[in-house]
């Protein structure tokens, strides 16, 4: 167990920069994701941690220790790959106790023939043994020690990648989208068991993956990284109710984030898709703003007005506790989903004029650079029907 | 009610296909002439290839197998049949028997050889980072080159007094040898020379294997702590390359087998009999003794030895060859 801190990380692949001067401290114990779509760096951050690649810039500690130019093994971390990456040619058995071998015998104890007549060999291989028995109980892949990778399911071929991780108890686990390769139940049931697993062993742990779901369900922070950089640090409910980058509220929820064009007319008022919304927002008026609005911080309105939007329903998606329903305003594409609870199905159909109403505080303000901008968000209560009358 | 009026439609499809055909499909042979149609075409493609195949394996086989019972000699109009009188010669014949020992021992020598180095030399430009395609392609020019013109220019590296490999040696105070006509080494010199032929082959399986094994599974190893050298080589890339390696020692024990063309350029089986080997025996008994009988004899007891160490070789190797 132990902290790990990032300091000012650049890594370039020839001319590309992969890396922009990632700087990232993790506690001890903590379960942190990196969270980004494929390509943003977050897999190549993981591999420098690990010292699978070296970094052209900035420093890593692990508990305190400057790893920098020092091996993977010399690192303490384990790693549980995407593909696995189990050594086909061994049993299960074999491969978990790899680590164990690598380090507490010598290169003479391991060869194959003169190593077993070795002082001490039979002795440090029972415990290997010992140790590799008891990881294999511990994660119910016991039965399955004398088998080989290519006859176990992938959920297994999992297990056993976690298993050789866990078997030298490492300061440090990385894990490289572990659960991709699986389907998706069983993705949903590892989950579970990878977050129990931290529980239980009480790790660092650093999670690379492109699934929100899972970003959202394990960690106690979430890193998302685009581009090369990290966007936000924050817990998972921050990152999907107070984002600070518009970069950041449109990767994380689905159906995504609407993003509105307006303009601030006065203090209070912005004027945003034929309609004004009466938000105080920290900005000038005439400057152009992004208001950024969640599927479901929109209600039924019977009526338009201010603080109102009103546009004409192009599709429905019923997803049985919701309906998504997909609405064109007015204006030149601005495009609106609002997450409406299921019992107003019958009463939606295409083509129809709707009016939603907005949830005051749950509009969120960027920028034209798509900074996020704080400051007072209100919303006229008179002009929004509570949600009851409405569906009456 | 769908199924009839699928195979209908396939009967249209199969009629209008042909274009000369105006064939059209009863209703009651429907099921009975769309498989004679299948069975018709599966003929007609595969026609030329078990023609040939006929042609230029079975029967040729066939034939040594008939000749090997008869004493014919090669371009006599008549022939009678021996039973296993050719075969009782060839097992007591002292000149095949060492034509078999020295197969044996070049055998024993190339394909290690072959393979050890093909491995390293593979290993060697994997690893490197300049040059890869220029070290490939001069390893693997011996290959591709016709042996009997590259007998020539060993010859001549070889010569006893002018040749550059003597030079060296007395150069650098190594006593000299005339390789090709000392009893002593001109099976060593054949199979130096068998080594640099098929080194470029075993190489370039050995690449295309090397380039097979995922990276991730080093990655997994640096991190296990298998990151020397030796270590990698022992837990990843060895046995990664098992079923490349299984199919390289088969193919090159084959190939040096059959070798022929250094021994009858270079030797002819020279001096005395030090470096006769089995297919030169047979070409010699059967195309200059004109001993056909006798040759086909040699030719079915060559060809069982090769079915069988093929057989046995691919037997040991499988069970500890793992495929992914």
């Amino acid at each position: 167990m132990a902290s790990v801190s990032i300091d000012g990380i650049v890594k370039n692949y020839g001319p590309t920069p992969v890396l922009r001067d990632v700087s990232l401290s993790i506690a001890d114990g903590e379960f942190l994701t990196l969270l980004g779509p494929s390509g943003c760096g977050k897999s190549t951050l993981l591999r420098v941690l690990a010292g699978l690649e070296m970094q052209d810039a900035g420093s890593i500690s692990i508990g305190g220790r400057v790893v920098d130019g020092l091996r993977p093994k010399r690192r303490d971390v384990a790693m549980v790959f995407q593909s696995y990456a189990l050594y086909p040619h061994m049993t299960v058995a074999a491969n978990i106790a790899l680590p164990l071998r690598m380090r507490r015998l010598t290169a003479i104890q391991r060869l194959p023939l003169v190593g077993r007549l070795l002082p001490g060999r039979a002795r440090i291989a029972a415990e290997i043994d010992m140790e590799v028995t008891r990881t294999a109980k511990s994660l119910d892949i016991g039965h399955l020690l004398p088998r080989k990778p290519g006859q176990l399911s992938g959920g297994q071929r999992q297990r056993v990648a976690v298993g050789r991780a866990m078997v030298r108890h490492p300061a440090v686990f990385l894990m490289d989208e572990p659960l991709s390769n699986l389907d998706s139940k069983l993705r949903v049931q590892m989950r579970a068991e990878i977050k129990e697993l931290h529980q239980r062993l009480g790790g660092t742990f650093v999670y690379v993956t492109h699934d929100q779901a899972e970003a959202m369900t394990l960690s106690d922070r979430v890193a998302v990284m685009l581009d090369g950089e990290l966007l936000q640090v924050a817990p998972p409910q921050d990152i999907y109710g107070d984002p600070s980058d518009r970069r950041v509220a449109e990767f994380i929820g689905s159906p995504k984030i609407n993003i509105l064009d307006g303009v601030m007319r006065e203090r209070g008022l912005i004027d945003v898709a034929g309609s004004t919304l009466k938000i105080d927002a920290a900005a000038l008026p005439g400057m152009h703003l992004s208001l950024g609005i969640r599927p479901e911080a929109l209600h039924l309105a019977d009526q338009g007005g201010q603080s109102t939007l009103t546009g004409s329903v192009r599709m429905i998606e019923h997803m049985g506790s919701d309906l998504f329903v997909h609405l064109d305003l007015a204006g030149p594409d601005q495009p609106l989903v609002a997450r409406l609870p299921a019992e107003y199905g019958p009463r939606i159909t295409p083509g129809q004029t709707l009016h939603v109403g907005i949830r005051p505080e749950r509009v969120l303000l960027f920028t034209p650079d798509g900074r996020r901008l704080r400051g007072q968000v209100e919303l006229s209560r008179a002009s929004v029907m509570p949600l009851r009358e409405a569906a009456r | 009610m769908r199924e009839p009026r699928a195979s209908t439609d396939a009967c249209h499809e199969l009629s209008s296909r042909d274009g000369a055909s105006t064939f059209r499909c009863p209703a009651a042979s429907k099921a009975l002439g769309r498989g004679l149609r299948e069975a018709l075409a599966a003929w007609i493609l595969a026609g030329p290839s078990v023609f040939f195949l006929l042609m230029l394996y079975c029967l040729p086989v066939i034939g040594v197998f008939v000749i090997a019972f008869t004493n014919w000699q090669f371009g006599a109009a008549t022939l009678s049949f021996v039973g296993l009188a050719n075969f009782r010669e060839v097992i007591a014949d002292e000149d095949f028997r060492s034509s078999l020992r020295n197969t044996a021992i070049y055998l024993l020598i190339v394909v290690p050889g072959t393979v050890s180095l093909g491995l390293l030399i593979a290993l060697l430009i994997e690893g490197g980072k300049s040059c890869r395609s220029f070290y490939r392609a001069i390893h693997f020019l011996p290959f591709m080159a016709t042996m009997s013109a590259m007998a020539i220019a060993w010859e001549a590296l070889l010569h006893p007094t002018i040749g550059l490999v003597n030079q060296t040696l007395s150069a650098i105070g190594m006593p000299a040898a005339n390789w090709l006509r000392d009893e002593h080494t001109v099976l060593l010199a054949l199979a130096a020379i068998g080594i640099w032929q098929n080194l470029g082959f075993a190489m370039v399986l050995f690449l295309a294997g090397l380039k097979s094994i995922p990276k991730d599974i080093y990655d997994a190893a640096d991190v296990d702590g298998a990151d020397l050298w030796l270590d990698r080589l022992r837990t990843v890339t060895l046995p990664m390359l098992g079923p490349v390696s299984m199919f390289v020692v088969i193919v090159v024990a084959l190939r040096v087998f059959a070798s022929f063309d250094t021994v009858k350029v270079l030797t002819q089986g020279g001096p005395g009999h030090a470096s006769e080997m089995l297919l030169y025996t047979l070409y010699r008994e059967s195309f200059e003794y004109l001993r056909a009988g006798y040759g086909a004899a040699i030719a079915v007891v060559f060809l069982a030895i090769v079915v069988t160490l093929t057989l046995v070789q691919a037997h040991l190797m499988d069970r500890k060859v793992h495929y992914q």
